[in-house]
């Protein structure tokens, strides 16, 4: 535990001048030159992301589709050769074990379980424990993984790997050869921009890294730190595990009932999660911006327009894209509506805020 | 990299610097401070008049990663408030030691000085810190 994992680019970051950070039980870049600027060049132009610390989890095996459906909310049957979907591993009493994407290697033979970095090895006990006699292999050591996002990702990739990427629609992903490497290159992201998730063998990250910076600079790449990754999804109201998400979270509070198909298939804790919606969830996640100065900062206690309790904000920032104060919260369910008035207590002081629509920008 | 660590400076071991004059002390941020908290975004100072007490929070100073507490180097009353940063913040990462002062505090005691660290534990301070 004590000592930091490295991941492949590590002596990368270093070279680039990055401010590493412990995260997830890695040594990690939080910030190159600057999280504005990184945020915003993401934003405008492209950026690089060193995600190699998230998990991979193998599922293989005649008993793979039946053990995935069982541990998964989203309806894995849907689930094509070269597709991928994004979903949750339900514990028991209605909250998550980790949010995950599933990409589709071969239906019914082969998947890939891409997990969040903090919450891997708990995953991987889970996964086992409730498996249904599919093989389950932990691969987070064999990967890389680098996020090129933003409106130019499209065509730096197009430049380096010679594919048609803009051909791919989003959540799918294909096997390319990049110097004798087959890269798992999957239109998925974590900002809202276009863009794509590359699972590389960790012995051909370095060169991957560098050749998409050195070709990169003609479309303005730069890296990106673990904090522009942050406000970047949070802009876009995706959860994050241990914020908005967490194993006491129903998850149809959090608004991710898009990704839960409980008529289509039985999963783990589906009879509890189910009984807690109908039962009325005390909370919603909502999106909101201050209307006086200050930033909402994670836990901090959101106000009803009569003083009472209601929750406590899961993430906050002052959005680098529109320098609002925003923030993601739970509040009860009849302040859910768009232009409800709340207020965040910060620092003793009562500060009033609105709920606006979500995403808080929309990428083009 | 270095940071500038002025010699005829008070130092707090939360990254304040006060300069000295007679009875009339002027805070701010260390370099070290900026160069940690990233881009400052917001600021919040107390008001002209308000009592300030050594080693307590007398102001909040946000990046766009987190919130940190400002602690008093002195015990005393706030005389003045540098309230070109409420509008402009980032001039605390661009001159924290000089344009990106916080407050002048009339002090109550100048025994309280002997409680703060000067140039060289500060510099020791910052090395161990990296």
């Amino acid at each position: 535990m004590s000592e930091l994992k490295k991941t492949p680019l590590y002596q990368e970051h270093l070279r680039l001048g990055a401010k590493m950070v412990p995260f997830a039980g890695y040594e990690m870049p939080v910030q190159y030159i600057g999280l504005k600027e990184e945020h915003l060049n993401v934003r405008n132009h492209v950026g690089l992301f060193d995600v190699s610390h998230m998990g991979e989890i193998r599922v293989q095996g005649p008993h793979s589709l039946e053990t995935l459906q069982w541990l998964t909310t989203n309806d894995v049957t849907k689930l094509q050769k070269g597709e991928a979907q994004y979903s949750l591993l339900p514990n028991n009493n209605g909250g998550l074990v980790d949010d995950i994407i599933i990409y589709c290697v071969e239906p019914h033979q082969n998947y890939l379980v891409c997990v969040n970095a903090s919450n891997k090895d708990k995953d991987f006990a889970w996964m086992k424990d409730n498996n249904k006699n599919a093989i389950l292999t932990d691969e987070s050591d064999l990967w890389g993984q680098i996020a090129i996002q933003g409106p130019k990702a499209l065509a730096l990739l197009e430049q380096l790997l010679d594919f048609k990427i803009s051909s791919i629609p989003p959540f799918k992903w294909t096997f390319i050869l990049w110097n004798q490497t087959e890269l798992m290159v999957a239109t998925t992201g974590y900002t809202g921009e276009k863009g794509a998730e590359i699972f590389v063998p960790k012995e051909a990250a370095v060169s991957l890294w560098k050749a998409l910076l050195d070709q990169g600079q003609e479309f303005g790449v730069l890296p990106i730190g673990l904090g522009a990754r942050d406000t970047l999804r949070l802009e876009m109201k995706y959860s994050l595990y241990g914020h908005e998400i967490d194993e006491n979270i129903n998850p149809y509070a959090a608004g991710l009932g898009w990704v839960i198909k409980p008529s289509q298939k039985d999963f783990i804790g589906k009879s509890e999660m189910l009984k807690q919606k109908e039962a009325g969830l005390p909370f919603s996640l909502v999106g909101f911006k201050l209307l006086e100065k200050g930033i909402p900062r994670q836990g901090y206690t959101l106000f009803s327009f009569d003083n009472q309790e209601m929750g406590k904000v899961t993430s906050g920032t002052l959005s680098p894209s529109t320098q609002d104060p925003i923030g993601l919260g739970y509040v009860w369910p009849q302040y859910a509506q768009i232009g409800s008035e709340i207020y965040v207590d910060i620092r003793g002081r009562k500060t009033k805020a609105v709920v606006v629509p979500t995403p808080f920008v929309r990428p083009t | 990299m270095g940071f500038i660590v002025p010699e005829d400076l008070y130092y707090t071991k939360d990254h304040e610097w006060a300069q000295v004059d007679e009875n009339i002390v002027t805070v701010g941020i260390t370099e070290f401070a900026q160069d940690s908290l990233g881009e400052v975004v917001y600021v919040e100072l107390p008001e002209e008049g308000a009592k300030v007490t050594q080693n307590e929070s007398f102001g909040v100073i946000e990046s766009v990663k987190a919130a940190s507490d400002l602690y008093s180097p002195v015990s005393g009353t706030v005389i003045e408030v540098n309230n070109v940063l409420m509008d402009n913040p980032s001039i605390l990462n661009d001159d924290p030691m000089n344009e990106g002062w916080l407050v002048r505090i009339e002090m109550d005691t100048e025994k309280e000085l002997a409680n703060l660290m000067r140039a060289p534990d500060y510099k020791k301070l910052i090395n161990e810190a990296k």
